[in-house]
C-alpha cells in the first residue's frame, strides 16, 4: 500500500478492493475444483490401503463414497434453503423423490409406457444412457417447479408453520407415489432404469463403481461452485438479510416473497439433480427411499456440518453418511476379523441409532453452530453467552471513538 | 429559505388517511403533503399515531380509508376490486381448458395431445399464480388501469424511491457494516439468478461499483473505515447512522426517519442534525422526520405537523407550532380551570 503514492489512500483501497472482488468468485471456483480433486483422489487412495481394505473390498468403499456424495448434494441444496435463507424445510426428501421419479419416467420401460413415448425401446440401453445427462437438468427443473408450487402459497408462513407445511409436503409426495398404483407401480416402484452412458468413461454398472464416483465428484463440484456464486451475489445477500430480519429486508427493497421462492426452488432443484443421479445408480425408484428419515438426516447433516458454510455442510454430510452407513456396518466385520476381545462382541449396527442420537445431542450442547460454522451463524448463536465479551468490545469501541475525537 | 421550499411541488400526498384497529382510531382523516426538498416533521405525544401513520405511508399496514400518492402515482389505498384479480389469473387457463373440452367433444383432441394441453393449462395456472405472488410493477400498473388496486408493499415503496429507518434499530446485526449497505443497494442492482450463476463480467463490474458506492455512503454518514465491523459491535450512535446509510443506498427521493435521535447523547444528536441537513442540502433529499427531541425538530424542520390521538391538531413552521395553544395542551395537559 505504501508504495502507491500518487493515489489517495481511499482510492487505492477502492482499487484493491475492486481487484479482490473481481477475483473472489473465480478464486473460489478454482479452490473448489482443486479441493474436490484432492478429496476425490484421497478417498480413492484410502479405499485401497490396509485398515480399510480389511473391512470391505475397495469397490464397496468407492460405492459407499458415491452414495455419501448423493447426500452431500442434498445437504448442499438444503443448506441454501435452511442455512442461508433461514427457511426450515422438513420435507426436503420430496424433491429428491420428484427428481428420481422424473428420471424413472423417462428411462424405464414402465415409465415410458405411462408417458407414452418409447424412449428406452427406441434408443436401446447404450445410446439411451446418454439421456441421463440432459435428464439431470430436467430433473432439476421439474423439482424446482414443484418447489415453486409448494412455496408460492406457503412462504408467507414463518418459522414453525412453514416447517409443518413442508413436513406435510414431504409426507404427501411419497404417499402419492405409493398409492397411485396405476402410474407409479405402488410399493414396488419403477425398476429397470437405464444406467447412464458416456463415451470414454467406461461402463456404468453395479460392479464398476468408478464412473459413478467420478460423476458424483463432478456434480458435487459444480453444485458447490454454483452455491458459492449464488451466496456471494446480490441474491445471496438478500437471502441472508431475510434470515436476519424479514421486515428490515423488505424495508431495504428486497421482494421477500420472490427471493424466498427462489431459495426454495434452487434448493429443490439441487435435490432433483441428486434424485436423478441416485435413481440412475440404484436403477430403481420406490416410495420407501424417500421417507421422512431422509429429510431429517439431511437436515441433521446441515446442522452438524455448520449451517451456512458449504464446505462444512459437505463434510458434515459425508461424515454422517459414512459413519452411519459404511463405517458402523464394517466395524463388526473388522473387529471379528482382527478378533479384538470386547469390541468384537458389540453389534455396532444395533447401536447405530443410539450412537447417532448421542452424537447429535452432544453436538448441540457443545457446538451448536456445527463443526465448521459460517462466521455469521456463529455470531448469531453466541450472543447471550458472550455478553461480558460483548461489553468489553463496546468499551473498546468507546475508547476508539474518543481517540477519533482527539 | 424555508418559505420557498414549502412551495415546491409535493413529492408525497396523503389524503384523508384513516387507520382503525378495532374500535381504536389510530389515525383519523389526516391530510399530509411533503414538498420536494423539504424537511417535514411529525410530532405528537406518545400514542398519537405517528408510527401508525408512518407505517401506512410505507405500505407496512393498509389504511382503513384514504390514499397516498407518491410522485403522482397512487401507491397506497384501500384494496379495491381485488376479487377480480383472481378471476384474471384463472381466465387464460379456463379459456384454454374450454377450448380443449370443445376439442375433446369434437373428437379432435385425445391421447397424448390432450395430455399436452392439460400440461399447458397447468403451466398457465402456475404462471399466473407466480405473477400474482411476485407482482412486478408492470403487472400492478396493468391492474390499476383495470381499476383493480392493491396497496404497494414495503419493497415496492423502496423501489419507487422511499427509504426508511426504524424506531428501534433493525440492522442486519450479524453482517458487517458494508454488507448492510450492500443489502440496501438491492433494488438498484440489476444482476439476477443467471448472471450470478454464470458470474458474468457485467455482474462483477456492478458488484465492484456497488462496493465503491457503499464505501462512499459509509464515509458520508461518518463511518469511514468501519465497513468491516459487524453491525452489532458498532456503538449505538454508529448503528443509527449505519441505518441511514443503508436507507440511502437505494437512492431514495424521500427519506423517512423514525426517531433517529432516540437514545443519542447530545454530541451524537448534534452530528445527526448536521447529517440530516447535509442530506437535504447536498443530496437534494426530501426528509420526513418523526422525533421526540424538540431541539432536533425545531432546529431543522421547514414544517411541523402535530398529531394527537390520531388527529392532526396543528401544522406550520416551528415558530407557529411552538406557540399553538392546542399543541401546548396536547403535550402538557389543559390548563387548570
Amino acid at each position: 500500500m505504501s508504495v502507491v503514492t500518487d493515489l489517495t489512500p481511499q482510492a487505492a483501497g477502492g482499487g484493491r478492493k475492486r481487484a479482490l472482488q473481481k477475483t473472489a468468485s473465480k478464486h473460489h471456483s478454482w479452490t473448489i475444483v482443486v479441493g474436490m480433486a484432492i478429496v476425490g483422489t484421497l478417498l480413492a487412495v484410502l479405499a485401497y490401503i490396509p485398515p480399510f481394505t480389511l473391512a470391505q473390498p475397495s469397490n464397496a468403499w468407492i460405492d459407499g463414497f458415491t452414495n455419501a456424495g448423493v447426500f452431500v448434494m442434498l445437504a448442499l441444496g438444503l443448506n441454501l434453503v435452511v442455512g442461508i435463507a433461514g427457511l426450515l424445510d422438513l420435507g426436503y426428501a420430496a424433491f429428491f423423490a420428484i427428481g428420481a421419479y422424473t428420471y424413472a419416467y423417462v428411462a424405464s420401460p414402465f415409465g415410458n409406457s405411462i408417458i407414452g413415448i418409447p424412449i428406452v425401446e427406441s434408443l436401446g440401453s447404450n445410446v439411451g444412457g446418454l439421456v441421463f445427462w440432459p435428464m439431470l437438468l430436467v430433473g432439476a427443473l421439474v423439482a424446482a417447479t414443484f418447489g415453486i408450487l409448494l412455496g408460492a402459497p406457503t412462504l408467507r408462513l414463518r418459522g414453525d408453520y412453514l416447517a409443518i407445511v413442508t413436513l406435510g409436503f414431504g409426507e404427501i409426495v411419497p404417499i402419492v407415489f405409493l398409492n397411485s398404483d396405476a402410474v407409479t407401480n405402488g410399493t414396488n416402484g419403477i425398476g429397470g432404469l437405464l444406467r447412464p452412458a458416456l463415451p470414454g468413461m467406461g461402463s456404468f454398472s453395479a460392479i464398476n463403481p468408478w464412473p459413478y464416483y467420478v460423476t458424483m465428484l463432478v456434480l458435487v463440484t459444480v453444485i458447490m461452485i454454483l452455491c458459492y456464486r449464488l451466496v456471494e451475489s446480490r441474491l445471496g445477500r438478500a437471502w441472508e438479510a431475510i434470515r436476519e430480519d424479514e421486515l428490515a429486508a423488505a424495508a431495504t427493497g428486497i421482494n421477500t416473497v420472490t427471493t424466498k421462492l427462489l431459495a426454495f426452488a434452487l434448493g429443490a432443484s439441487t435435490a432433483g439433480i441428486a434424485g436423478v443421479f441416485n435413481a440412475s445408480k440404484l436403477v430403481t425408484v420406490s416410495p420407501d427411499q424417500f421417507t421422512f428419515i431422509v429429510s431429517f438426516t439431511v437436515l441433521a447433516m446441515v446442522v452438524l456440518g455448520g449451517m451456512g458454510n458449504f464446505w462444512g455442510v459437505a463434510v458434515g454430510a459425508f461424515t454422517i453418511y459414512t459413519i452411519n452407513n459404511v463405517l458402523l456396518k464394517t466395524l463388526n466385520e473388522f473387529f471379528d476379523r482382527v478378533s479384538m476381545p470386547i469390541l468384537k462382541d458389540i453389534n455396532f449396527i444395533e447401536l447405530q441409532f443410539l450412537l447417532y442420537g448421542l452424537a447429535l445431542v452432544a453436538m448441540m450442547l457443545l457446538r451448536p453452530e456445527g463443526l465448521f460454522p459460517n462466521s455469521r451463524r456463529q455470531r448469531e448463536l453466541h450472543t447471550e453467552m458472550d455478553e461480558p465479551g460483548a461489553d468489553e468490545l463496546m468499551g473498546g469501541d468507546h475508547e476508539l471513538e474518543q481517540e477519533d475525537m482527539r | 429559505m424555508s418559505g420557498n421550499v414549502l412551495d415546491n411541488e409535493p413529492i408525497l400526498v396523503a389524503t384523508q388517511v384513516t387507520r382503525r384497529f378495532g374500535g381504536l382510531v389510530a389515525v383519523n382523516k389526516v391530510d399530509f403533503t411533503i414538498p420536494e426538498r423539504s424537511i417535514v416533521s411529525l410530532i405528537g405525544p406518545n400514542g398519537a399515531g405517528k408510527t401508525t401513520f408512518f407505517n401506512v405511508l410505507l405500505g407496512v399496514i393498509d389504511p382503513t380509508d384514504g390514499a397516498v400518492d407518491f410522485l403522482g402515482r397512487r401507491m397506497i389505498a384501500r384494496p379495491h376490486r381485488i376479487v377480480y384479480e383472481s378471476l384474471i389469473w384463472l381466465m387464460p387457463a379456463v379459456v384454454l381448458g374450454l377450448i380443449a373440452a370443445g376439442g375433446v367433444a369434437a373428437g379432435i383432441l385425445s391421447g397424448r395431445l390432450l395430455a399436452l394441453v392439460g400440461l399447458g393449462v397447468l403451466m398457465l395456472l402456475i404462471g399466473t399464480l407466480l405473477l400474482s405472488v411476485i407482482r412486478p410493477v408492470w403487472y400492478q400498473k396493468r391492474l390499476a388501469r383495470l381499476g383493480i388496486f392493491r396497496s404497494a408493499r414495503p419493497n415496492d415503496m423502496v423501489g419507487a424511491g422511499v427509504g426508511r429507518t426504524f424506531q428501534n434499530i433493525r440492522l442486519f446485526k450479524n453482517m458487517t457494516a458494508i454488507e448492510n449497505v450492500l443489502v440496501g443497494m438491492h433494488p438498484k442492482l440489476r444482476s439476477n439468478l443467471v448472471s450470478a450463476l454464470l458470474n458474468t463480467k457485467g455482474m462483477q463490474h456492478e458488484e465492484a461499483a456497488a462496493l465503491d458506492r457503499a464505501q462512499e455512503l459509509l464515509a458520508l454518514v461518518g463511518l469511514r473505515g468501519k465497513g468491516n465491523e459487524a453491525a452489532r459491535n458498532l456503538p449505538y450512535g454508529d448503528q443509527r447512522r449505519l441505518e441511514i446509510a443503508r436507507a440511502l443506498a437505494s437512492d431514495p427521493k424521500l427519506l423517512l426517519l423514525d426517531e433517529p435521535a432516540a437514545g443519542m447523547n447530545p454530541k451524537e444528536t448534534m452530528n445527526l442534525v448536521a447529517l440530516i441537513s447535509r442530506l437535504r442540502n447536498d443530496l437534494g433529499l426530501t426528509i420526513l422526520l418523526i422525533e421526540h427531541d424538540m431541539k432536533v425538530v425545531m432546529g431543522i424542520s421547514d414544517r411541523i405537523t402535530v398529531l394527537d390521538h390520531g388527529d392532526k391538531i396543528a401544522e406550520g413552521t416551528p415558530e407557529e407550532v411552538r406557540r399553538d395553544p392546542k399543541v401546548i395542551e396536547a403535550y402538557l395537559g389543559a390548563p387548570a380551570v
